[in-house]
């Protein structure tokens, strides 16, 4: 064999292995991009629409998302739910499906968002190492969900500026930021597929007349804003009273933290500032996004358990504390239904004539002893008025 | 799809392009092996699978 054969047979095969390894990387990305993810619709909910009925601008695009409105017999408020703003904080999204599959009204409309975002759900976190996708177990099997990012896909939104200069308020972010939905509010209606999204909800909570806006997150335990409702200075009276009720008799802490008018672009701030709504912003704790993890995988994400954080608390080092147990997706979700419960109460005592009474939806101590995937309904049983997917 | 976005299309294609021109040229195994490494995000995003 001459050195040129050798040469030529040498480049074959790696050429042959990089084609191999592109092939099965491009189908595990297409697949976790394309999971279907169904919603068997509680009774309550009486009609759904998209949001691109709101803003014709983002109608056809990924991000053109299922909005469920659940209305109950007498009129009074409206509230809207709004799960996967980041769709890699998953107890939020869990938490507004357990709303859209079990709740049901007797006064007033709850709208639900399940993803807000679409399209940063279908992407990781880059060098991440994040888990595709993750499985709630339940009594029919089990429920599977895509992992998503903090981000719109960048293949719906590319490239990035050198800086993010928000609008209106012209404030430099950083750059990854323009597709953060959460970095882009009020949104702008000529603006980039993030910017539309957040548009098209400021759209939908003026043309609802939505009272209230609850935004479902979390956040990692050495992050200082954690556990905590993050509140417009419009909602300050009703998130301080629902922490104190809270902390009283839920079993579990939440603390209540003002909206910072300097800090542009966020839920709290940017709804409270251009809509009518009182906004709220919700964070529990998520052990799979501090940094200083270890192993990241599927078992951390839904149990919460890291050893590197249990001794990361044990120096002082973080805002929320943490041990053996972890923060499993139980309490972490059901942090989220009980805290919008005892909110939808307040606002009703406060508001009897823009009462929302919700029924149907476990509490704190309801999720951690059921699970999450006992509020989960099986789509292979539902009636096809009732299936709906993400 | 933005104009912006296309010119992007564009770079990553040519970028992918000078690779593997590179890899055809390349007589040392080390570079063949980097740049068949490197190539797969180029094509990966071209195909607008990641």
């Amino acid at each position: 064999m001459t050195a040129n054969q050798a040469h030529l047979i040498r480049k074959t095969i790696f050429i042959s292995l990089g084609l191999l390894m592109t092939f099965f990387a491009g189908i595990s990305f297409h697949q976790s991009r394309h999971i279907k993810e169904p919603v068997v619709l509680s009774s309550g909910v009486k009609t759904s629409r998209t949001l691109g009925q709101y803003f014709s601008g983002i109608k056809g695009t990924i991000n053109d998302s299922n909005v469920y409105i659940l209305e109950g017999e007498r009129p009074g408020g409206t509230f809207l739910v709004l799960g996967g703003t980041h769709p890699e904080e998953p107890a939020g999204r869990l938490a507004a499906w357990i709303f859209a599959e079990n709740a049901v009204l007797e006064q007033g409309r709850l709208l639900v968002i399940l993803s807000a975002n679409r399209s940063g759900s279908t992407a990781t976190r880059l060098g991440g190492a994040y888990p595709p996708d993750y499985t709630i177990p339940t009594s029919w099997g089990g429920q599977k969900f895509r992992m998503g990012d903090r981000w719109s896909n960048p293949l719906d939104q590319w490239p990035d500026p050198e800086v993010y200069i928000h609008y209106p308020s012209g404030q430099e972010l950083a750059y990854v930021d323009i597709r953060n939905l959460n970095r882009t509010f009020p949104g702008r209606p000529n603006g980039t597929l993030t910017e539309k999204t957040s548009y098209a909800i400021t759209q939908l909570i003026r043309k609802e007349d939505v009272d209230v806006v609850i935004d479902l997150h979390e956040a990692e335990l050495q992050y200082p804003v954690i556990s905590t409702i993050v509140a417009h200075q419009k909602g300050q009276d009703l998130a301080a009273m629902a922490s104190m009720m809270i902390s009283g008799t839920e079993g579990f802490q939440i603390g209540m933290e003002n909206s910072p008018p300097e800090l542009r672009g966020l839920s709290h701030r940017e709804i409270g500032d251009h809509t009518n709504a009182i906004p709220l912003l919700l964070e529990s704790p998520e052990p799979m996004l501090d940094a200083c993890r270890g192993k990241t995988g599927r078992q951390l994400l839904l149990e919460g358990k890291d050893e590197f954080l249990v001794k990361a608390n044990q120096h002082g080092l973080l805002f929320e504390k943490i041990d053996q147990k972890g923060w499993p997706i139980e309490k972490r979700v059901g942090r989220h239904t009980s805290t919008i419960l005892q909110i939808s109460e307040l606002w009703t005592a406060d508001h009897p004539g823009k009462a929302v009474i919700i029924t149907g939806i476990p509490r704190y101590s309801d999720v951690i002893k059921n699970g999450v995937g006992a509020y989960l309904h099986d789509p292979n049983k539902a009636s096809p008025d009732q299936l709906k997917w993400e | 799809m933005t104009a912006v976005t296309i010119l992007y299309y564009l770079l990553s294609a040519y970028v992918a392009f000078i690779i593997i021109w590179n890899l055809i040229k390349s007589k040392k195994w080390q570079e063949e092996l980097l740049y068949i490494i490197i190539v797969i995000p180029f094509i990966l995003r071209i195909l607008r699978l990641k």
